[in-house]
Formats: structure tokens, C-alpha cells, sequence
């Protein structure tokens, strides 16, 4: 079955890049939990960029799963950051109070710069 | 445009019938002519309610129908999210920011609050044999009227 979500990751030293497209809610929250999981658990990654430029739609079970994935890494010592958030993503950051916690850049190098100055 | 218009919805519990409701529930409101943001913020709204009904309503189980209706009233839309399953037991608990009956299903307790805060009005009616009801309204103010 056709997912409306699709997650991509790319390694970069010891930064995991995430990449999302599509609409993340409920039904393909569990696609990146599973893949963030796996890939933080057994990689070697200290920190993540969870990259938002293609996603177009999410609500709060993609709060959900973004909070439990940033516990994870925090409680290994790492970083998450975000960036390239569209609008309306960005709102339901600030309206949750996520915006105060995670740090957000405007463009992937920036994110990944940022996180080789805190490492 | 103006006059009344309506439209309902009854699907299965499943969770990839939510996005079906918010785009089904996006494209009638479209009629009123509404900003991108005011769209979002409906798809975000139809979403949740959905996704509640099918969590916490049936417990993830998928024989359940959940019913969303829509109404223009002029500028208005009016929305309403229902299922049969269980009830909510503590409303003023249930809405409170963060707080979640499902910790271990890693929620993140905004459902309530994004609701509220994108809608002009907000109600919830349950029982414990009859289900859950959300209703909800919100104005949009046309962009053409906006210009004129």
C-alpha cells in the first residue's frame, strides 16, 4: 500500500539527517519511529537534523513521535535541531511549546554547522 | 458565495482514513473561498478529531464508524467529529494541555488544545454508552471580501 509519507536518511559524521515527505499523523507516525529508532540505536549518530522542507502536513501525533525520538537522543547526551519548517508545521511547533526546547535553523547546512559547534 | 450546504461522512476506524476526512472535509470548505492558513488549520482540526475517535474512542480497533459532518452557514463552517465507542470519563482533565490517557502510545497531548485554539468554537459531548461528539465552528472570512 501507497504510504503519504516517506522518511530518508543520510548520515554525516556522527549527524543523522532526516528527511520527511509527505503528511505525518497518526497512520505514518509509526514508519518514523521504527526508522529513527533503528537508525539512532544502531548507528553511530550523537545528534539529529529532522529536515522538514517537503513536509506538508502534520498535527499532533507527529508531536508525539517528534518528542519521543528527541527524549531518546537527549537521554544519549546528543542534539536534535530542525529545519526548513513550512508554515503551518512551524505553528503547531510554537503552539505546543516544542519551539522552546528545539533549536530551528533555516537550511540543512546551517543546522548541521550549528550542531559541529555544540559536539 | 452564500447559503447553507452540507455534507457527511461515514468511514471505517482505520487510521489511514484520516487523512481521507481531513481532504475530503478540506475540499467542501474550499467552497468558502479560504485562505491557505485557515485550510490548514481546518485539515489540522478534522484530524485530530478523527484520530481521538479511532484512539481513544475504539482503542485502535477498526470496526468502528466514525461520522464527520460539515455545515456552511454562510461564512461558517460548523464540524462535527463522532464516534460510538468508549466514552470520556474526565472532560476537564481530557482538555488540559499535555495530558494524555495514552502516555504509552506516545501522545503528545496537543489534540485538544490545537482544536481549540484553531476554532472559533469548541464542544464536546460524551457518555460513556453513547460515544464522543465534537463540535466545532469557525468563521472564514472570505479573501474576496477581504479586497473589496
Amino acid at each position: 500500500m501507497k504510504m503519504s509519507l516517506q522518511v530518508e536518511l543520510e548520515q554525516q559524521r556522527n549527524v543523522l539527517i532526516v528527511r520527511l515527505r509527505g503528511e505525518l499523523d497518526h497512520h505514518t507516525a509509526d514508519i518514523v519511529r521504527y526508522k529513527m529508532e533503528d537508525a539512532i540505536l544502531r548507528g553511530r549518530c550523537d545528534h539529529v537534523v529532522l529536515s522538514l522542507k517537503d513536509l506538508q502536513f502534520m498535527d499532533s501525533s507527529g508531536l508525539g513521535v517528534i518528542l519521543g525520538r528527541y527524549k531518546l537522543i537527549k537521554g544519549r547526551g546528543g542534539k536534535m535541531v530542525v529545519c526548513d519548517t513550512q508554515p503551518s508545521v512551524k505553528r503547531l511547533f510554537e503552539l505546543s511549546g516544542l519551539f522552546k526546547i528545539l533549536s530551528f535553523y533555516d537550511s540543512e547546512r546551517s543546522a548541521v554547522a550549528g550542531l559541529e559547534v555544540v559536539s | 458565495m452564500s447559503g447553507h450546504n452540507h455534507m457527511k461522512l461515514s468511514f471505517a476506524s482505520r487510521s489511514e482514513n484520516e487523512s481521507f476526512a481531513r481532504v475530503s472535509v478540506a475540499a467542501f470548505v474550499s467552497q468558502l473561498d479560504p485562505t491557505l492558513e485557515q485550510l490548514d488549520e481546518i485539515k489540522t482540526v478534522v484530524s485530530e478529531a478523527v484520530t481521538n475517535a479511532i484512539i481513544h474512542g475504539y482503542d485502535g480497533r477498526t470496526d468502528g464508524i466514525v461520522t464527520v459532518e460539515a455545515e456552511i452557514d454562510g461564512d461558517t463552517i460548523s464540524l462535527s467529529v463522532s464516534d460510538q465507542g468508549r466514552g470520556i470519563e474526565d472532560l476537564d482533565l481530557a482538555r488540559q494541555p499535555l495530558y494524555t490517557s495514552r502516555p504509552e502510545l506516545e501522545r503528545s497531548g496537543m489534540g485538544f488544545t490545537i482544536m481549540e485554539n484553531f476554532m472559533d468554537e469548541f464542544d464536546v459531548v460524551s457518555s460513556e454508552a453513547g460515544g464522543t461528539s465534537l463540535r466545532m465552528k469557525k468563521r472564514i472570512e472570505s479573501k474576496k471580501a477581504l479586497f473589496n
